[in-house]
């Protein structure tokens, strides 16, 4: 995957848990939570959303690396399952 | 067409989800309805086959209006033959039609069967049978009418027009509006709070989120939930309704969660049976039931069954969150946030994690000392979360 699919892949996860916001309108180096008013449950939802796109699954322990959209992505990048190697067809 | 909320007075039927004929069991979406709240599937609280549809799609009727008209029916007895002389026999004795083993030709019930069951359940005096009515149909198959006969209400008078395109929020805000001023002026609201040390609790949850995968994380909330839902089971006059002057406890705990709608607005679907849920369960279902709130695809019954509901605002900063009961229920608890604050123990000052709970309930109904003792069972539930 590469970082603009990761990106269009969280932001249709963002999209999923929190409709009405204009997901291109938010700013990625500032907290995310706050910016787009998601609670406990709804960033829940996000989460698991952005696991079943990534297979990427963040721990409690990890939210404060995650707090803003340029840290997820950061985050995220680091920690994508490498895809299969595949071999090279035969013509 | 179902109240779903105190001041509703009527509801549009957007669309039928069966026809006339199908077999419909208890729990089945059997029609969509609209409300200033949104659009929600019924659920059927009857088990039956569709003989009517009363409303067409797209009508706009008053509350209480009959819908649909269903014929009572048991799976298994729908098509059994009963001949005409075991029927008058049956009726003579007065023996349920549905509760005879047949032994005849394709297990219909001959008279002998008739008898033997009589003889068979010999009801003590203080039962008395209840004669089934069959009346003759084509086929000559049982057709179970229940004791009480079904009420046929009149068909609703000519449907309400609907209303002008407006503005959807403020439709809810008024909804909203009148529902709490009459659960104001009709409920004597009396109130206790008590502080709550959940350390203990806090600890626990980070610890079992370690090995739990992000779809099965547990919240705070979840563990408050299961508590209150435990511990109001002792205490029934919190958990009910109140009808026409007369309390109606409840047997099972159907929790209500107010659920904050995002562009503004309340609502408080229930999680059934919440008594029966630990924290898992109950954080399973929640999600399920934020995501359908939030995707307009709530089901009527988590609207008109809750028991007692919980107002939560476990986040933020905000201490004590006092509620305003949902009529006709008779109680709601509310939780503020969760903070780390000054804890006085034995002249010793220390910090704990605590959650400041307050329980707003109907005087009618229950006094502040019984309110008292059903925190103090919540405190105790939460001290020890590993148990719930």
């Amino acid at each position: 995957m590469t970082e603009v699919e990761l990106r269009e892949a969280v932001l249709t996860a963002l999209h999923r848990v929190v409709p009405d916001v204009g997901v291109g309108t938010v700013r990625t180096d500032t907290d995310l939570r706050a910016q787009v008013d998601m609670d406990s449950i709804d960033f829940l939802r996000f989460l698991v959303a952005v696991h079943e796109v990534t297979g990427v699954d963040v721990p409690e322990t990890d939210y404060r690396q995650v707090r803003t959209l340029d840290g997820l992505l950061a985050y995220l990048l680091r920690r994508i399952p490498e895809p299969a190697v595949v071999p090279p067809r035969s013509v | 067409m179902p109240s779903l909320g105190a001041d509703m007075q009527s509801g549009t039927l957007v669309r039928w989800h069966v026809h006339v004929g199908d077999m419909v069991h208890r729990g089945d979406i059997v029609a969509e309805v609209e409300t200033e709240k949104g659009v929600f599937d019924v659920d059927s609280p009857e088990e039956g086959v569709v003989e009517e549809l009363l409303v067409a799609e797209g009508t706009r009727v008053p509350v209480q209006s009959p819908l649909a008209r269903f014929r009572s029916s048991l799976p298994e007895a729908t098509t059994r033959r009963v001949s005409p002389l075991a029927r008058r026999v049956a009726a003579d004795l007065g023996v349920d039609l549905a509760t005879v083993r047949g032994t005849g030709e394709g297990g219909s019930i001959t008279r002998a069967d008739v008898e033997r069951a009589a003889h068979e359940s010999a009801p003590s005096p203080a039962q008395a049978p209840t004669p089934v009515q069959a009346p003759p149909s084509a086929e000559g198959a049982v057709v179970e009418t229940p004791s009480s006969p079904p009420t046929l209400l009149p068909l609703p008078s000519p449907p309400l027009t609907s209303p002008p395109a407006h503005d959807a929020a403020a439709a809810m805000r008024a909804a909203i509006g009148a529902a709490m001023s009459r659960s104001k002026r009709d409920i004597p609201h009396y109130y206790v709070s008590q502080e709550m040390d959940v350390s203990r609790m806090m600890a626990w949850l980070q610890e079992t989120n370690i090995s739990r995968p992000v779809a099965e994380r547990l919240l705070p909330v979840a563990v408050l939930l299961s508590a209150v839902a435990r511990a109001v089971g002792t205490f029934p006059e919190f958990n009910g309704h109140y009808l026409d002057g007369t309390f109606h406890p409840a047997s099972a705990v159907h929790l209500g969660v107010a659920i904050g709608l995002r562009g503004g607005g309340l609502i408080a679907p229930a999680l059934h049976d919440a008594q029966r849920l630990g924290p898992a369960a109950l954080m399973t279902a929640l999600l399920d039931l934020v995501a359908r709130t939030r995707g307009g695809r709530l089901k009527t019954s988590e609207l008109t069954d809750g028991t007692l509901t919980v107002t939560a605002l476990a986040e933020g900063r905000v201490e004590q969150l006092i509620g305003v009961i949902y009529p006709p229920q008779v109680a709601i608890i509310g939780f503020g946030a969760i903070a780390e604050r000054p804890w006085a123990v034995d002249g010793l000052l220390g910090v704990r994690r605590t959650v400041i709970a307050t329980l707003s309930a109907d005087h009618r109904v229950s006094d502040g000392h019984r309110a008292a003792l059903l925190l103090d069972d919540v405190q105790r539930l939460l001290l020890a979360p590993e148990a719930l």
